[in-house]
């Protein structure tokens, strides 16, 4: 169950990644995301549970509805993953753009 | 300011878009990895071998001051097409994330700049958050904390 709870996990699936987008764009109800898929609603159902319990979506009760708010703070999660990789790949090119300055300066 | 060096990393996929411009015409771009001492300089690595044609390969090593080896890469050259584009293998020995396939595009944008497109295609998606969990701060650090691990294992 852990599993579930891992960000990237969650977004490794294209329904929930579509879910998101929906969602970041304006707050939804369960129904009104389902009936965006073509899925079944306990299926549409499932994914939110995911997405909910990994903290990329959020409940929030409106009266008689429940309806589902983006978590753009837990997605940035995924942004700093990746930025010690991008910073390891400026730095390289920043050495490449060097070198080859005083290599062009030196001719 | 803009980031000059852009990484495409869409989850679930198993593959990564490094996109970076440089102050630099695309000849000079282009023998920044087409010649090998000028890859020693910038990537701070010995080049044993470089056959930069098709069916060539290459082999790259770094050791530490005590003159241990603390990474060695090598790969199959696939492509290779003067300013326009390689495309090769790449292989960290000793690493968990096993091989890569390069595809490297490079193209000009004026007379001074030029663009480096490169996608990385790893084994599986799994293979590739291997990569992207590494500890490493900065370039060539990254291979040497690897191994690090690696031998810790074996003690």
């Amino acid at each position: 169950m852990n599993l579930r709870r891992d960000v990237f996990q969650a977004i490794a699936d294209p329904t929930r990644r579509a879910i998101l987008l929906l969602v970041a764009a304006q707050s939804m109800t369960a129904g009104a995301i389902a009936a965006n898929f073509d899925t079944a609603r306990p299926t549409v159902s499932k994914h939110l549970q995911i997405l909910t319990e990994c903290e990329l979506l959020q409940q929030e009760q409106n009266g008689r509805e429940i309806y589902y708010h983006f978590n753009a703070k837990k997605m940035k999660a995924v942004a700093d993953f990746i930025e010690p990789f991008r910073k390891m790949w400026d730095d390289r090119f920043n050495k490449l753009e060097d070198v080859m300055k005083k290599y062009k300066s030196k001719k | 300011m803009e980031r000059k060096t852009k990484i495409d990393a869409a989850e679930g996929r198993q593959d990564l878009v490094i996109t970076r411009e440089f102050d630099l015409p695309l000849d000079l771009l282009f023998r920044a990895y087409a010649e090998p001492e000028i890859i020693e300089q910038w990537m701070g690595t010995k080049v044993l071998k470089l056959e930069n044609k098709q069916h060539g390969g290459y082999q790259f090593e770094t050791s530490d001051g005590k003159g241990n080896i603390v990474f060695r890469a090598n790969g199959a050259i696939h492509e290779f097409v003067p300013e326009k584009k390689i495309t090769r293998t790449f292989e960290m020995e000793n690493a968990l994330f096993g091989i890569q396939l390069e595809f490297l595009e490079f193209e000009s944008l004026s007379e001074d700049t030029s663009k480096l497109i490169m996608q990385i295609v790893y084994r599986s998606a799994k293979h590739r958050e291997e990569q992207l969990k590494l500890p490493f701060s900065y370039g060539i650090n990254m291979a040497h904390d690897r191994l690090e691990e690696v031998l810790g294992k074996l003690k």
